[in-house]
């Protein structure tokens, strides 16, 4: 399965892959006013529903029965905002999802760091095995072990806790295998075969030649996993309740019930998505860098 | 004494690196989804300290179990009607990003904006534009003299408004695969197609679509690992309710299990669910690993 991953590919005869942050192997047409009409297009269909929550985040419920409903933003969004974070502790869910998001994102880097340097690099009894077994299960949603989870937290009781949702995100399978084919390339096997003549421990050559070597994929690994943190449903649902919650269980709390007031669960909407917005905004061309380098997630 | 030291750090070491990861993994992925297949063969309720072991019997009534039945179907119906012009729209998508573009980044961001916002804030979105009275698609729909839909109640049009969602979410993204991979062809052959007088559209499909194969088969196969979690979709779109409906009209498989484990909490069926979806998924593997096995000796 491995071999079917895509990865921009760098020039391969080349000993050392810089990881190169160019996009390479553009094809030779030249772009007419038709290809940028039809790029348009498509900016305005992934944006128009985040416009939209703003739209009706910004208005009262009351005009969004009126024909036709208002398409630009109206005056409510400060007043809608404050009824949010009335209706469901929302600062509380913030902080919650920031240190949630944070220590599984930290946990992520370091423990795929440590184990994708040792697949990638070192030799030892049962790699070939371990591996194969690390990409398998990363085809497994862990959704499907999420009974016996809910057990498991209920006994040492950590359900209604933030431990509940950390704890299961600590490590990801395909947190390792990115490191393990970064790693893989990136690093020079001689110059692990040189520090080691030099009398370095394997813990030095992690420290010194790998640690400094990582720090972009580790980036981008950590990006992709904040977000996928941030943005996790059905686990902190399940395990957490409405009065503890992270941003996206408060955002369900508000969405439910017979009757929605659409102007309050979109402004939810809003607070919950503008924090990623805002590192989307910022770190974009990253991120979708680590797209194109196989991010598989889904 | 440091020759053993030296031969000690070289052999044993490396299992230092992989061993936290491997200790959290078996411990929070491995270990569930064991033990769910254990929990399958049991009469095993939250509400009860006692389980009967009950051998095959939970499977036996799941294949008896009409709503798990109409689960699977409807799972399936909202994988077709999201995935096929989903991965079609990528293809073409990937095709138009991939040229000498002005700001490729941007119009690259402009795809996967859509990823980086949350199922949940997603499904309240469209929730609200599928919405019976106040939502924009009534709206349209009205002005054009073809009258309101009542999209919830229906079973394909409910299906029809979750698949957008998911439509919405994952085009863009897949559309980075493809691109990264078309980056992989060779030049040359557009080139050569060029100067023979194919079209843009006659290179996508005679070079370009056999060329990125693999990777189209591997977007495939994800897409049917997430069509089997789809869950925050239909349940905020009916409002957090489990059933998916008031005929399940667009209960998905997730859903039926969380119903199942968590409003009837009947731990031993829901397990044998989701072991059962298990199973499909590995059978789609195993149909994903045969495709593409063959495809390389062809």
């Amino acid at each position: 399965m491995t071999d079917t991953l895509t990865r921009p590919k760098s020039a391969p005869e080349a000993p050392v892959p810089a990881p190169s942050r160019r996009y390479k192997g553009f094809v030779e047409r030249r772009p007419g006013k038709l290809t940028y009409l039809a790029l348009t297009g498509l900016a305005l269909f992934s944006a128009f529903p985040l416009y939209w929550s703003f739209v009706v985040g910004s208005h009262d419920n009351g005009i969004l029965g009126e024909v036709p409903p208002p398409l630009g933003l109206g005056p409510n969004l400060f007043e809608n905002i404050e009824r949010a974070f009335g209706t469901i502790d929302f600062a509380k869910a913030l902080a919650n999802s920031f240190m949630v998001s944070g220590a599984i994102t930290i946990s992520v880097v370091l423990f795929s760091t440590l184990a994708g340097f040792a697949f990638a690099k070192l030799r030892f009894r049962g790699r070939n095995a371990l591996l194969v077994m690390v990409i398998a299960t990363m085809m497994v949603p862990t959704q499907l072990g999420i009974i016996p989870l809910y057990m498991l937290m209920a006994k040492i009781e950590w359900t209604g806790t933030m431990y509940a949702v950390i704890a299961p995100g600590l490590v990801s399978a395909f947190g390792v295998f990115f490191m393990t084919q970064y790693l893989g390339e990136a690093v020079p096997t001689e110059l692990i075969e040189a520090a080691r003549a030099d009398g370095c421990t394997t813990l030095r050559i992690f420290w010194h030649v790998v640690l400094p070597v990582s720090k972009p994929a580790a980036a981008v690994l950590g990006m992709l996993t904040f977000m996928t943190a941030w943005n996790d449903f059905f686990w902190p649902l399940v395990v957490l309740t409405p009065e503890d919650p992270t941003v996206q269980v408060a955002l369900s709390a508000l969405a439910s019930g017979y009757i929605t007031d659409f102007s309050l669960s979109l402004t939810g909407t809003i607070i919950a998505t503008v924090p990623l917005l805002i590192v989307f905004v910022a770190l974009g061309k990253h991120i979708i860098g680590g797209i194109m380098q196989g991010a598989i997630k889904g | 004494m440091r020759n053993l030291m030296y031969r000690l750090d070289v052999k044993g070491s490396p299992y230092l690196y992989i061993v936290p990861f491997f200790l959290l993994f078996a411990a929070f992925g491995i270990f569930p989804l064991a033990y769910t297949a254990w929990v399958s063969l049991h009469e095993w309720s939250l509400l009860s300290e006692t389980h009967t072991f009950l051998g095959l019997q939970n499977y036996q009534e799941l294949f008896a179990d009409e709503y798990f039945w109409n689960a699977l179907r409807n799972t399936a119906q909202i994988w077709v009607l999201s995935t096929v012009p989903q991965l079609l729209m990528a293809l073409v998508l990937a095709h138009v990003l991939n040229q000498r573009l002005r700001a490729p980044t941007f119009w690259r961001m402009t795809a996967v904006l859509p990823n980086i916002t949350s199922v949940a804030a997603v499904a309240i979105i469209f929730g609200q534009i599928f919405g019976k009275d106040y939502g924009l698609v009534n709206w349209i729909l009205e002005t054009l003299g073809l009258g309101r839909i009542d999209w919830q109640a229906g079973t394909a049009s409910s299906q029809i408004a979750i698949s957008v969602m998911i439509l919405w979410r994952w085009t863009g993204y897949n559309a980075l695969i493809y691109l990264a991979a078309m980056q992989a062809v060779n030049k040359d052959l557009y080139d050569a197609a060029s100067l023979d007088g194919a079209s843009s559209f006659q290179q996508l499909t005679r070079i370009t679509v056999p060329a990125i194969r693999p990777t189209i088969i591997f977007t495939v196969i994800v897409s049917t690992i997430g069509g089997m979690q789809v869950l925050a979709e239909p349940l905020l779109f009916g409002g957090g309710s489990m059933t998916g409906g008031s005929d399940r009209q667009f209960q998905t498989l997730s859903l039926y299990l969380y119903e199942v484990a968590f409003s009837r909490f009947d731990f031993g069926y829901a397990s044998t669910a989701a072991w059962a979806m298990f199973g499909i998924i590995v059978i789609v593997a195993a149909i994903n690993y045969f495709l593409t096995s063959r495809l390389r000796r062809s």
